[in-house]
């Protein structure tokens, strides 16, 4: 069976491709409200794990580098790192200094796209106008990483097997968060932080500590969205037009997940659908830039229909953008 | 008492602390950010005299650039002020940008079709009007879901920006566009630019007035009364027989009626077309700007100056010493970062172990 | 040489902010044994002195022993390692957990799997006598098994040192009998309790000793077989004091309020008001009682016009002009206002007169973050023309209560928020009587005021129905109802369960009438 006849197998195919991205922007985002920390940074902490994973990739070459797993974990790790620095910023501020979570959420947004883009141009330019990163190199992020025949096999060959390492990676992370927040004492003691840190704080959880964890671990994952998106999307070349907007996604898939990874999963395939629907459907009455806001009309459209019903279990954790302070009187 | 039974440091609340000491913490924020600012122009190899040298005079040092610097501004401020009554009833709105846009629109239909047809300056009362009237109904949309079920408003403006600018970007494209195939709006009609006093264009004298107007508003009106019951507690509001939806409605609609003006002052005075980025993320920094002026309106005024000279600043910086353009977004970040801080020190006490003297910083 | 105390606490002070002194150099023993209570008004310092036990709070100066050695308790984790567990007033409990889940919360180690924590649960329960269900989520409680599942918590975490702020303040008589019990199972155990309460009656029947703090400064420990609550009192309050509340007797009482047959639903669709009916009469104070969230809040707001009906009929009679003039009562002859369907703001424009004192001061009567002149026009900003605010009358008014109730605050401009509990509650009480209301409705109106200020509102109730106001005053301490209102209406469940007469009426018969859901002569009329 030729798969490129089949339309529908290269939607999805193309859906997951788009939606990986937004699956580390949204985990790492569940992550960090979970514990109350409503961190609308994401946006800017993906610029920046976006740039430095690039970069991680780009002089790593540079400097003679061959093995593409190295590569790829260079990437990944300077991703986070990138995320995880403007999260700790955020924390230390609205944590520690109790400052207005929305508001310093919106500064991160402000520094972290400015540093992503003054990376980004900074490597553009001090390497002669352009980043580039060997074929080769490219071909390892962005193909699947399981033997050709297994890759080859009709349908649930390409459908199962033809993604990208992230695709499999954020699955395994996925599900390693849905079992951390479910299953371990540990999750449960950071969901009570998220919900009621007093509550939490007299049972002896060091809700400080938490928060810091939570917010900073999660701002590195969602930064690795950032890089993925660079790295595979936009075939590891900067390009900052086609990146902005992907972390307000994620903040919005958040919510459209009721705050569960495992919906994630669903979530981020579905917007990553809706965002390259108009290259795949095309209906001549649309066009192609009405289709493009598909995913924003979709989230409004479900952030309308969840306030519409009320449910206990599918509310937001209860003291998010809220700040704790212990000797409150 | 034993040392070891306490931590570290301890905080407690405080209130009431003297004018001075405020001003003192808030200049010194301000140094802590110069500071910080300093180190990136030393790791990035430049003299940080020179490189803020660069920026004051690049900002402040000539009149087209004082010009310039204003230019930038005007639609921070302005926008800052439509912000302000929903952050005081606590409506988080997010979606200026969206709003800023919508009312650049608006103004825009009038520019592009009408110019012909209207004299002068009836044209740009017109679309002034439009373009209030397009930013206070995208704003109304969701403050109508959230008067009604509730709906969480930061998210739903938030998504509203995208949308509006997808439909500029489909208008820039399509409908609107100029030369076939190149994807941008037609100048406007000269008629449709706003007229220059003292070399900028005189949106500035517009927000200087919606300064005044908005500080009176808040604090002697009745709807500004309703506006801050309604902030404080929308069970108090609702117990004193106001009419909370409608209340929210009416303070959404002239927010976004606001930020709709400033979309005109900025297609109409400064690009004289319109284009996806009209509101260039000033819907987002302007927030920040009515945050650090704690909603007062003539504070606004400095903090919007003080981030159009770090804007202008930067750009100078670029020009000069070659510095990618986006130092302004990060220089911009960092004295946000300070300024949001360092309210904790206003707000708190530190007392370190072994001592219970009150501990500014 | 002493037998070693469970605790001591030995000249222990805390402060908040430069000018609050909370704790001033206390000194206290707590034994096994032993039910100790804490007694002291609102403010005193009980629940801070308790809360440096249980690690929320440091002390500033001072030191604390356990088992007779000095040590620090930093966290709630410190305490626990010190046998000490505090159910606070507020339950610290995530309402999203079930039992178990919060039971097992910051616990750390194998042997605390969600098996393990099921078997110890089932058996502490089996071992003081109280059922609870580790998989039930706490949404889904009822206020006593929330509390059920705060003492599990502690015993579960090994606590031998027990500390209850406040814990009969939502219970039912027979919830707190059923309590009492399990912590005199607890005592014979060996274990140490302290309940914090401003309870006689509860002083009296339960402990064993009782220390008494006034103002933060410790008075002094006495058996409780050798004192009697007159004295108690005056070691709380500092000077003798009556303790009995006056009940004039109004000259006239005419119909002002009928409520017939009125139900509401909350948000969530459920129905928190049943077939509601009774009268309220101008010239009285009408009691009423029940359990906590037994429909008291939702009733008051219904009429107040806050809360939906989803049917019945609330009429409202205007006081007749002759009545307090020539003394002649005539009695009602034309048809009443209807309420139901009117927003506050239309049931002011008609001419109804409701003053209401909502349970939620800060959160509801007035605006916390605001000064006494902006609260004062909270109602009344409307009615002068023109967009613009007039500051003037409200400030005159704010001026005048500050003269007559002698409010203590730094101005008329210092936000409410800043002034003491009582303060505040004098602030809304005099706001809504200086509206000349001819209704008013009060919901817990001395609740967390000291014992002056508590008298200086029941003295305005009493004005007020002298002035032929109909008052309605919901209330949770029943003695205090009793003595004060001349009838007391029973919710149960969201149903009128009954309406005793206050002057005949005993406790046990408001208490069974609290439980009884359903049945009987609901909403009967006596009057």
């Amino acid at each position: 069976m030729d798969i490129n006849s089949n339309a529908v197998l290269l939607l999805i195919m193309a859906a997951v491709l788009n939606g990986v991205p937004l699956l580390y922007g949204t985990l790492g985002e569940i992550l960090s409200e979970k514990a109350g920390n409503l961190n609308l940074g994401v946006e800017g902490m993906m610029f920046m794990g976006g740039a430095m994973g690039l970069g991680a990739a780009f002089y790593f070459e540079g400097a003679g580098g061959t093995s593409g797993v190295l590569a790829v974990i260079l990437a990944l790790f300077f991703a986070f790192l990138g995320g995880a620095i403007g999260a700790l910023i955020y924390s230390f501020l609205t944590i520690s200094l109790r400052a207005n979570q929305n508001v310093t959420g919106l500064a991160l947004a402000i520094f972290g796209t400015g540093a992503g883009q003054f990376i980004g141009e900074y490597m553009r330019v001090t390497s002669g106008g352009y980043v580039a990163v060997s074929n080769d190199l490219k071909a390892v992020f962005l193909n699947s990483p399981f033997p050709a025949a297994l890759q080859q096999l009709p349908v649930v060959g390409p459908l199962l097997f033809g993604h990208s390492i992230f695709l499999y990676l954020g699955l395994v992370l996925t599900v390693g968060m849905h079992l951390f927040l479910n299953k371990s004492r540990a999750g449960l003691s950071l969901r009570a932080v998220g919900e009621s840190p007093a509550t939490a704080d007299a049972a002896g959880v060091n809700v400080t500590l938490y928060k810091y964890l939570a917010t900073v671990i999660g701002g590195g994952i969602s930064a690795i969205g950032g890089m993925v998106y660079i790295m595979t999307i936009a075939s590891c070349v900067w390009n900052h037009e086609a990146l902005s907007g992907e972390g307000w996604l994620a903040v919005a898939l958040v919510i459209f997940c009721l705050w569960r990874p495992l919906n994630a999963i669903w979530g981020s395939i579905l917007f990553g659908a809706l965002m390259i629907l108009y290259q795949r459907l095309h209906l001549g009455f649309i066009p192609d830039e009405l289709y493009k806001i598909l995913p924003y009309v979709v989230t409004v459209i479900v952030l309308i229909f969840t306030s519409l019903r009320n449910s206990k279990d599918k509310q937001p954790p209860n003291s998010l953008g809220l700040p704790y302070f212990r000797e409150e009187r | 008492m034993h040392e070891a039974n306490s931590p570290l440091i301890r905080l407690a609340k405080r209130e009431g602390m003297p004018k001075g000491k405020v001003w003192a913490i808030r200049g010194a924020s301000f140094l802590v950010a110069i500071l910080i600012s300093a180190l990136i122009f030393l790791l990035m190899g430049h003299n940080p005299f020179g490189a803020f040298g660069t920026m004051i005079t690049g900002s402040l040092g000539k009149k087209t650039a004082i010009r310039q610097t204003v230019k930038i501004a005007i639609p921070l401020l302005g926008t800052a002020l439509a912000i302000a009554p929903c952050f005081k009833m606590r409506f988080w709105n997010i979606g200026a940008e969206g709003q800023i846009t919508a009312g650049a629109v608006g103004a825009s239909y009038f520019a592009l079709f009408w110019a012909d047809k209207l004299p002068g300056p009836v044209l740009l009362v017109v679309m002034a009007v439009a373009g209030a009237i397009c930013g206070g109904l995208w704003a109304l949309v969701p403050a109508f879901f959230k008067a009604k079920w509730g709906t969480n408003e930061t998210l739903f403006t938030l998504m509203m920006n995208y949308i509006m600018i997808g439909v500029v970007k489909w208008l820039q494209g399509g409908p609107w566009e100029g030369r076939p195939g190149s994807q941008i709006i037609p100048q406007f009609d000269s008629a449709a630019v706003l007229p220059k006093v003292l070399g900028v264009h005189c949106g500035w004298i517009i927000v200087l007035i919606l300064t005044v107007a908005m500080f009176f508003y808040m604090k002697y009106t009745k709807q500004g009364y309703e506006i801050a019951v309604i902030g404080e507690s929308e069970k108090t509001a609702r117990y004193a027989g106001m009419n909370v939806g409608k209340i929210i409605m009416r303070t959404m609609f002239l927010s976004g009626a606001i930020a709709g003006l400033v979309g005109f002052i900025v297609c109409s005075g400064a690009d004289n077309t319109l284009y996806s980025g009209v509101a260039a993320g000033v819907g987002f920094t302007a927030i920040t700007v009515a945050w650090l002026a704690q909603l007062n309106p003539f504070a606004m005024v400095g903090i919007s100056v003080l981030l159009g000279v770090l804007d202008k600043g930067a750009d100078t910086l670029q020009t000069q010493l070659n510095v990618p353009a986006s130092i302004s977004d990060i220089i911009t970040g960092i004295f946000l970062f300070c300024m949001l801080g360092c309210e904790f020190f206003i707000n708190y006490r530190l007392i370190f172990r072994g001592s219970h003297k009150e501990v500014a910083k | 040489m002493e037998p070693v105390h469970a605790i001591e606490l030995r000249h222990i002070t805390k402060r908040f902010g430069t000018k609050v002194v909370a704790n001033d150099n206390i000194d206290l023993t707590i034994d096994r044994g032993e039910i100790l209570s804490l007694l002291g008004e609102n403010g005193s310092g009980k629940t801070t002195l308790m809360n440096m036990l249980s690690g929320i709070y440091l002390p500033d100066e001072g030191e604390i022993l356990v088992e007779g050695k000095p040590v620090a308790i930093r966290s709630p984790k410190d305490a626990f390692a010190h046998g000490i567990g505090m159910i606070h007033q507020h339950y610290k409990l995530v309402e999203v957990f079930t039992a178990a889940e919060n039971i097992a919360l910051g616990l750390k180690g194998k042997e605390h799997d969600r098996k393990a924590v099921a078997a110890q649960v089932q058996a502490i329960s089996d071992k003081y006598g109280f059922g609870i269900d580790p998989n039930k989520k706490v949404y889904d409680m009822s206020v006593s098994e929330k509390q059920t599942v705060e003492i599990v918590k502690v015993l579960y975490r090994g606590a031998e040192i027990l500390i209850l702020d406040e814990p009969t303040a939502v219970l039912t008589p027979q919830e707190t009998e059923r309590l009492f019990n399990i912590l005199r199972a607890m005592k014979a155990d060996g274990k140490a309790i302290v309940i914090i309460t401003h309870k006689l009656h509860e002083v009296m029947d339960l402990s064993d000793k009782v220390a008494v703090l006034r103002k933060g400064k410790y008075i002094g420990t006495v058996n409780t077989c050798e004192t009697n609550p007159q004295k108690l009192t005056e070691m709380m309050v500092g000077h003798a004091v009556s303790l009995n509340i006056d009940r004039p007797q109004a000259k006239y009482k005419d119909l002002r309020l009928e409520v017939k047959g009125l139900n509401c639903r909350n948000g969530e669709g459920l129905p928190v008001l049943k077939d509601i009916s009774f009268q309220a009469y101008g010239g009285e104070i009408l009691g009423i009682a029940g359990i906590a969230g037994s429909g008291q809040k939702e009733l008051l707001e219904a009429i107040a016009g806050l809360q939906k009906a989803e049917s019945g009929h609330i009429f409202y009679y205007p006081p007749h002009p002759n009545s307090d003039i020539a003394g002649n009562h005539v009695p009602v002859d034309k048809a009443g206002e209807e309420l139901v369907g009117k927003t506050p703001g239309q049931i002011r424009k008609v001419g109804v007169s409701l003053a209401f004192v909502p349970e939620d001061r800060l959160g509801m009567g007035l605006v916390g973050g605001m000064g006494m002149v902006d609260n004062m026009m909270l109602k009344t900003y409307k009615d002068t023309p023109g967009p613009l605010v007039d500051r003037k009358a409200p400030k005159a008014l704010a001026e005048k209560l500050i003269d007559e109730l002698e409010i203590v605050t730094p101005g008329v401009a210092t936000p409410v928020r800043r002034l003491s509990g009582g303060n505040v509650q004098k602030v809304l009480v005099g706001r809504e009587i200086a509206s000349s209301p001819t209704v008013l409705m009060t919901a817990y109106p001395v609740r967390g005021l000291d014992i002056n200020s508590s008298y200086t509102i029941y003295h305005l109730l009493n004005e007020q129905k002298m002035k032929e106001v109909a008052v309605l005053l919901v209330g949770e301490d029943l003695d205090v109802l009793l003595e004060l209102c001349d009838r007391i209406l029973v919710l149960c469940g969201g149903q009128v369960s009954g309406v005793v007469d206050g002057p005949t009426a005993t406790k046990e018969q408001l208490g069974l009438l609290m439980t009884r859901v359903g049945g009987g002569k609901e909403g009967s009329q006596d009057a």
